[in-house]
Parts: structure tokens; C-alpha cells; sequence
């Protein structure tokens, strides 16, 4: 007995197991290929050939599908974990001369005075989106797009490397800090919203999410309103948008104000 | 005495090791996300244990027992000298490696991707690597359980394989050839961004090779408990295998259909054709008949072993069969589980009703009660059936090992009847933390108490487990004579080709699975803008 008398149509079980098999095989794709797809009286299919690729899941556009007209601007940038991750020196020497007209509002240390977010420290990749967004006008803001309209690519990227290299800095107005509510530690998975942890540092942090810690308590607050409201659409994927959706007030309250009062030297130090 | 007590020996008290250890992050698991826990305001934490605990449960503690049980099964079934015994040593330590390499990044907190490894969700290279170097390890006992074959085959002629080789080598193909498709996924997709060659990955594509792999390997997880089924238990409670032509036809049934099935992982996404769905759920319902079948032909053996020990009437040789045997109790313990999770899994594999318990805790429940259920409850038989030939030593305590028994028993049925139902009410799987004061979940809070509770049995019972083997080592020396496996009660004299070899078999899996996976591998491999960015664990 050997290979040569089991491969061949004279022993039944060869015969047996590969007719069986390949039986199976023709009576399933029948049913999958052609029966099932035209069994669905909610679907059109032009010919069988049509039904086939259909089951196969051959990539198609579908013809009669306009994508909806989009009346505001979306984000364009694209994040990797590592946009920006090795800035030259040059870079960050180049991006120190363009912040000293960011500056008046975010502070010559990257620590602002006023309402306008810090700066210092922060991660490359964020600052390096929201600048591509105001100037792609998928963010608005009157003080701010002026600013962004006209740089370039190139000094975009080194005003991110620039902030991103400075020290964190306390917050100028700095206030005791709070222990962290429930939407940052748990969030509400019962409304389907994740953790702010997850994403802003605490627990864990996401590309293209900002860390917050110390950051302006009426600034977040305002953000998480345009963001439920939809005044601010620049999220990808309507991340934000989703969660400051489910908010209660109460809940953007307390996320606001936990973080501002943090201290940023708690960052999760990950670099 | 086994000749290889040694290497077999190392094998289990690995296997049983990170068991204990898997086991222990399981009941915790359990706790720490139930109402009864703390909980810890760190889901990190919580993804950290789960990772090593599935990592362990599902590549590591299985594996090795396959591989140690196979060594005894090539000596003693084969009677012949183990072929290759350097060999098994590297594979051995190569698993040792691996594991050791793929916990330090999990416990780091640097490979928090679970054990399906979740891509985009990309963690450390270490983790990746030592996932391949365990199965690397195991490729090598695949290839001497070949070669062991082989030097018998050419020594006896034509001669019946020995059932229990039969099997365990068939075993030693499914995992070979199930493998390769976790190990394409890792080494052209994962691993590559991992390192940093790429930034971007084919997430769809990764979780069509990982369904390759996904079903297949329940069965060589299955594997050892059938190959007991069949060749110990008969034996160890005094009957005879009702038919050896009916389990070789099981064990070939699995080779060929446990592959092409794997999609039914995959019902939920798109990427996939419906058509090839379908396909793939008809050839599950398949494999449904060699496990129908082995429960036919063992439960007939268990009825001869009765009728010899003069059981009579139609129900009435239940009795007389030997319950205080551990062997026995195990495999009642083990039918009643794989009866109940066979049930549950006709859910999982219909694709119209798996999308009212996909991804929910019904999922967990159901591969607990089957897998840390059915199938290990029979490792640990497998365990006190060998010890006394590893050892040289009796096992004495026939009354704690049944106490052991009866507690995973009693244990999974606590843990996973809640697990089933929770999920069933809709509870999603693989969360860290439940807001059981929610009105919407509070009512669940009572069943997942339950799971809990099992889940502490199960750690007390694979205590137990452990601390028995452990006596065992040192309990008073006895010859257990040579270790024998159950015949049938027509020992086959001579066997058709088809049955006493694997070739036919195994070439009919991979055509099944170049019919059934190769389309929809080869245009997602081909379609352009598929990929989608990395996430990398702890990174910015
Ligand atoms: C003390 C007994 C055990 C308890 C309490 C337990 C508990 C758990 C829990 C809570 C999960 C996570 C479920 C989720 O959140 O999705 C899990 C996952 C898992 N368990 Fe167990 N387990 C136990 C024993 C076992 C045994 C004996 C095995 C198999 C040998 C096993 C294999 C697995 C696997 C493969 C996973 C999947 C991991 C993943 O989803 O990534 N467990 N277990
Ligand atoms: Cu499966």
C-alpha cells in the first residue's frame, strides 16, 4: 500500500472523501453564491455575475450613492504616532522665532495669561493638526485663523516642535488640586462614552488627543460646548463630537475642572 | 516508567505552572469587574492581566500539554524509542523563551493587545516574537511526531497505526497547518509595524488570517481530551473502544473540516463576502459529526465497560458503572459540559443568531465552558492518568482528586450559566469596568456575583490540581508497569491505506482552505487604501 494506491479513483475512499468534499463545496457555493443573493428581495442584482461578485465581496462603488454635500470643512490631516516624532534642532530654533507672534496670547513661555490654552510641552502632533485645521478653515476661531492662514507646511511643523520642546509649566493661575470625577476615570459606559483618560492622558493617551492637565477651566469648557453644539467639527471621526454630545453639564463642569487644576508634571511621561 | 519522563515531565509542570498563574489573573479578572470588587481606576491594568491571561490560556498551557502528552503517546503507543529527543529539548526551551519574552513586555504594560492581538492595536515586538518562538517550539514536535511515525511505519509495514498516534498526529497537522495563519499575520503584518518598518495596516486583512487560525486551534485544543476519550478512558475504567474504524473517521473529520471554517469569526465584518460567510457556516455545521460521532462511540464504550462489570436493563448499567474513579467522573464531568456548550455553540455558528450574542459576554461564557470546561477537565485526567509513569510513584488520594474534579465541575457551571446569561441580556465582552449602579445594568449585578464566585472555585480546584501533582512527586514508590492504551473491541488487524494514513486528509484541508479563504485573502492583499493607521500601546 502507498501514495500511488490511495491518490487515485479506483480506491472509494479517495473517491468517497474527495466527491463528498467537493460536493459540499459546490452545493454551499451555489446556495451562498447565487441562491442566498437573490433570496433578499431588498436587493437588485443586474445579472448573476452581478449577485457573485456581490457574495464574493468584490470592492464596488455603488452608482447610484452620491456622497451627502458637505457644507463645512473637515479636518484633512492625517496622524500617525509618529507625525513629527524627531525634530531637528534647526527646527525647533526656526519655530522659536515664528512663536514670538503667538506670544501675546499663549504666553512667552507657552503659559497663557489669559483664556488661551497652554501650550508648553504639549504633544507635536496636536499642535501641528490644529494649526492645519485653522488654516484649512475646518477650524474657526476670529483671533486665531488670522494667525494660521498663511503658514506653511513647513513652519507649522516647526512651531509644533517648537511648543512640544518646551518645559510644562504650572498654569499661571494655579488652584488646589481636585480628585478626579467619575467621566475621567470611568467615563459612563452606559451612554457609550469612553473615559476622558483614555485618550487625555491619566489613564492613557491617543494620538492627535491633547493632554490637558492645567489648562484654562473656561477654555475646555467652551470647547466641549462647540463641540456638543457642533460649532467645532474638526474632530476626526466625530470623536469629540460624540462623547460632549452625551455630556451632562454637570460632567463638562467636572472634567474642566479637574483638569485645570492639575498640575502638568502628572502627565503620563511616556517620550 | 516512561523513558521521556523527563522532557514529558517538564512539559506538563510548565503547562500546569502558567496555568496556575493564568488561572489565578482569571479569577481576579473576574472579581475586580464584578460588584463585588473595588474596582481599580485602571483599566490598564485590568487589559495587562487579560492579555497574559488569554496569551497563557490559549497559546502556552495547550500547546504543551499537546506536546507532552504526545511524546508519552509516540513512546508508548509506538513502543519504540523516541526519535529525536535533542530535538524536543530546543522545541521545549524555545517555548520557555517565548513565553518568557512575550509576558515581560504584557506585564511592562507594553503589549496590552489581548490575545487576538486587536489590530491596528500594535504593542511591543517582544510580545509578537515570543508568541512566534511558542509556536516555533511546537512546529518542531509537529515535525518529530511526523519522523517518530515514519521510523514505525517503516519498521511495521502496513500495520495498523496505533490509534492513539493516528490521532495524535493528526492533531500535530491541524495545529501545524492552522498556525500558519496567526503566523502570516504576525510576521508580514504585525511584526513589520511593530518594529517601525511601517506605520499603517491592513486591520481586515489581519483578522482574516487570524480566523485561519482561530477555529482550528479550538480543535488541537480539543485534541488531547478526544485522544483520551478514546484511548485511556475505555482502558482506565475497564471497557473496550467500541469501534476503532469510527474514531479514526472522527480524528480525519477534524483534520479536514475543523480548517475551512474559520469565518464564522468574522460574521460582523465587512470586509468579508456574505457568500463566503455562508460557505463557511454550512461547513461548520460539519463538524458537528465527528464530535456527534465520539459521543456515540464512547458512550457505547462506556456501556460495554458496564455490561462487563454486569450492569443490566436499558438505564440500568449506569450504575454498575466504576464512579469513584476519577477517570470516569472526568468524562461524565466533560460530556455534560460539551453537551451544554455544543447547544450554546449552534447559536455562535448560525450567522443569523450569532449577531444577538456577538462580541458580548455569552462569548466568553461559551469558549470557558467549553474549553476550560470540557477540555481541560480532561488534561487534568490525562495528567493523573500519566503521573504515576512519570513519576514511579502512586497516586494515593484517589478522594482529593475527585473532590478536585468535582469543584471545576461545580465551578464552571457557577461561573459560566451567569457568564451565558449576562450576555445574553446583552453585556459586551472585554470591558474593565461596569457601572453596576447604572438602572439599566444593575440587574446583572447578581449574576456576574455568581461568576465570581465560580471563578473562585475554579482557582481553589486548580489548586488543588497542582498541589496533588505536587504530592504526587512525593508519594511511595510503585511500579505502574507499562503505559497502555484502550483496545478496541475488534482490534483492527489491518486498516484501509485511507485510514492508517493522514495524506489524503491533510490535502483535502489545505485545498478546503485555498477554496475557502484564498479569494478573499488575495483581494484584500490586493486592494488598494485597506490600511489604516497604528495605534501603538502607550504611545503618543
Ligand atoms: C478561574 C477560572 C477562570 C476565570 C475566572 C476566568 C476569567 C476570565 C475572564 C474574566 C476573561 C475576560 C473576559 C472578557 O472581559 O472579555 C477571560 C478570558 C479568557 N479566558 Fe479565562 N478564566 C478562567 C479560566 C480559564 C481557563 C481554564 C481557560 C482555558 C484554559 C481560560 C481561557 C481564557 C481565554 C482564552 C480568554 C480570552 C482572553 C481574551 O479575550 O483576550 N480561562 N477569562
Ligand atoms: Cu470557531
Amino acid at each position: 500500500m502507498s501514495a500511488r494506491d490511495l491518490f487515485t479513483f479506483r480506491n472509494r475512499h479517495f473517491t468517497a472523501g474527495v466527491g463528498i468534499i467537493a460536493a459540499m463545496l459546490i452545493v454551499t457555493a451555489i446556495a451562498g453564491f447565487i441562491v442566498l443573493p437573490f433570496a433578499q428581495p431588498w436587493v437588485q442584482f443586474a445579472n448573476f455575475w452581478d449577485a457573485i461578485c456581490s457574495a464574493a465581496g468584490v470592492p464596488q462603488r455603488a452608482a447610484n450613492v452620491t456622497a451627502p454635500e458637505q457644507t463645512k470643512r473637515l479636518s484633512e490631516v492625517v496622524l500617525t504616532s509618529h507625525t513629527l516624532s524627531r525634530p531637528s534642532q534647526e527646527a525647533i530654533g526656526r519655530g522659536a522665532t515664528l512663536a514670538q507672534r503667538c506670544a501675546i496670547c499663549h504666553g512667552p513661555t507657552g503659559i497663557s495669561r489669559a483664556d488661551s490654552p497652554n501650550l508648553a510641552g504639549q504633544y507635536a502632533a496636536v499642535i501641528y493638526k490644529e494649526l492645519h485645521d485653522f488654516r484649512s478653515g475646518a477650524r474657526t476661531n476670529a483671533v486665531m485663523s488670522p494667525f494660521a492662514v498663511n503658514l506653511t507646511d513647513e513652519e507649522i511643523a516647526d512651531l509644533s516642535n517648537y511648543y512640544a520642546y518646551l518645559p510644562r509649566l504650572p498654569a499661571y493661575h494655579p488652584t488646589p488640586q481636585l480628585p478626579k470625577p467619575n467621566i475621567v476615570i470611568y467615563g459612563a459606559p452606559m451612554r457609550g462614552i469612553a473615559p476622558c483618560g483614555a485618550c487625555h492622558g491619566s489613564l492613557d493617551n491617543k494620538t492627535g488627543s491633547p493632554w490637558l492637565e492645567g489648562q484654562s477651566e473656561a477654555y475646555m469648557k467652551a470647547q466641549l460646548e462647540a463641540f456638543a453644539g457642533g460649532e467645532r467639527r474638526n474632530d476626526i471621526s466625530q470623536q469629540m463630537r460624540n462623547i460632549a454630545r452625551a455630556l451632562t453639564p454637570q460632567e463638562i463642569e467636572a472634567a474642566a475642572a479637574y483638569y485645570a487644576s492639575q498640575p502638568p508634571d502628572i502627565v503620563k511621561a511616556v517620550d | 516508567m516512561l523513558a521521556n519522563r523527563k522532557l514529558i515531565l517538564a512539559h506538563f509542570w510548565f503547562a500546569f505552572s502558567v496555568f496556575g498563574v493564568a488561572l489565578t489573573l482569571g479569577a481576579w479578572q473576574m472579581f475586580i469587574r464584578s460588584p463585588i470588587g473595588t474596582w481599580l481606576s485602571n483599566p490598564e491594568l485590568y487589559y495587562r492581566s487579560l492579555t497574559a491571561h488569554g496569551t497563557v490560556m490559549g497559546y502556552v498551557f495547550p500547546t504543551l500539554v499537546a506536546m507532552g502528552f504526545g511524546y508519552a503517546i509516540s513512546e508508548a503507543a509506538l513502543e519504540q524509542r523516541l526519535v529525536g529527543v535533542r530535538w524536543a529539548w530546543a522545541g521545549f526551551w524555545l517555548i520557555v523563551l517565548g513565553s518568557v519574552m512575550a509576558i515581560i513586555p504584557i506585564a511592562l504594560g507594553r503589549a496590552s493587545v489581548l490575545y487576538t492581538f486587536y489590530p491596528p492595536l500594535i504593542g511591543s515586538p517582544f510580545y509578537y516574537i515570543g508568541v512566534v518562538l511558542v509556536v516555533v517550539g511546537s512546529w518542531i514536535w509537529v515535525a518529530l511526531m511526523a519522523i517518530n511515525l515514519r521510523v514505525w511505519r517503516k519498521a511495521h509495514p502496513g500495520a495498523p497505526v496505533p490509534l492513539a498516534m493516528f490521532a495524535n498526529v493528526a492533531g500535530s497537522y491541524l495545529w501545524a497547518w492552522t498556525a500558519v495563519g496567526a503566523a502570516l499575520e504576525l510576521l508580514l503584518q504585525i511584526i513589520p509595524v511593530s518594529v517601525g518598518l511601517k506605520a499603517t495596516i491592513d486591520a481586515g486583512l489581519a483578522r482574516v488570517f487570524f480566523s485561519w487560525t482561530l477555529h482550528a486551534i479550538v480543535y488541537f485544543w480539543l485534541m488531547p481530551t478526544y485522544i483520551a476519550y478514546y484511548t485511556i478512558v475505555p482502558r482506565a475504567i475497564g471497557g473496550r473502544v467500541y469501534s476503532d474504524t469510527m474514531a479514526r473517521i472522527s480524528f480525519i473529520l477534524f483534520l479536514v473540516v475543523a480548517m475551512p471554517i474559520g469565518m464564522h469569526h468574522t460574521f460582523a465584518d465587512p470586509q468579508v463576502g456574505a457568500g463566503f460567510k455562508f460557505i463557511h457556516s454550512a461547513f461548520t455545521a460539519l463538524v458537528a459529526l465527528p464530535t456527534l460521532l465520539t459521543v456515540f462511540t464512547i458512550c457505547a464504550s462506556v456501556e460495554i465497560a458496564a455490561r462487563l462489570r454486569g450492569g443490566r436493563g436499558m438505564f440500568g448499567w449506569i450504575r454498575a458503572l466504576p464512579w469513584d474513579n476519577p477517570m470516569m467522573l472526568a468524562l461524565a464531568f466533560s460530556f455534560v459540559m460539551l453537551g451544554l456548550g455544543g447547544a450554546g455553540g449552534l447559536i455562535n455558528m448560525s450567522y443569523q443568531l450569532d449577531a444577538s450574542i456577538h462580541n458580548t459576554q455569552w462569548i466568553t461564557g461559551h469558549f470557558h465552558l467549553i474549553f476550560g470546561g470540557a477540555i481541560v477537565i480532561m488534561y487534568f485526567a490525562i495528567a493523573y492518568d500519566l503521573w504515576p509513569h512519570l513519576t514511579g510513584r502512586e497516586l494515593i488520594d484517589l478522594r482529593l482528586i475527585r473532590t478536585q474534579l468535582w469543584l471545576w465541575f461545580i465551578g464552571m457551571i457557577v461561573t459560566t450559566f451567569p457568564w451565558h446569561w449576562v450576555g445574553i441580556l446583552g453585556m459586551p465582552r472585554r470591558m474593565a469596568y461596569f457601572d453596576f449602579g447604572h438602572p439599566a445594568i444593575a440587574p446583572q449585578a447578581l449574576s456576574v456575583t455568581f461568576s465570581a464566585f465560580g471563578g473562585f472555585i475554579l482557582l481553589t480546584s486548580g489548586l488543588l490540581f497542582l498541589v496533588i501533582l505536587a504530592r504526587g512527586m512525593r508519594a511511595p514508590q510503585a511500579d505502574a508497569g507499562p503505559y497502555r492504551f484502550a483496545i478496541a473491541v475488534h482490534q483492527p488487524a489491518t486498516v484501509p491505506v485511507a485510514l492508517n494514513t493522514h495524506a489524503l486528509w491533510v490535502a483535502l484541508m489545505i485545498v478546503l482552505t485555498i477554496t475557502n479563504y484564498g479569494y478573499p485573502i488575495l483581494t484584500l492583499a490586493l486592494t488598494e487604501g485597506t490600511s489604516v493607521p497604528a495605534v501603538y500601546v502607550g504611545a503618543q
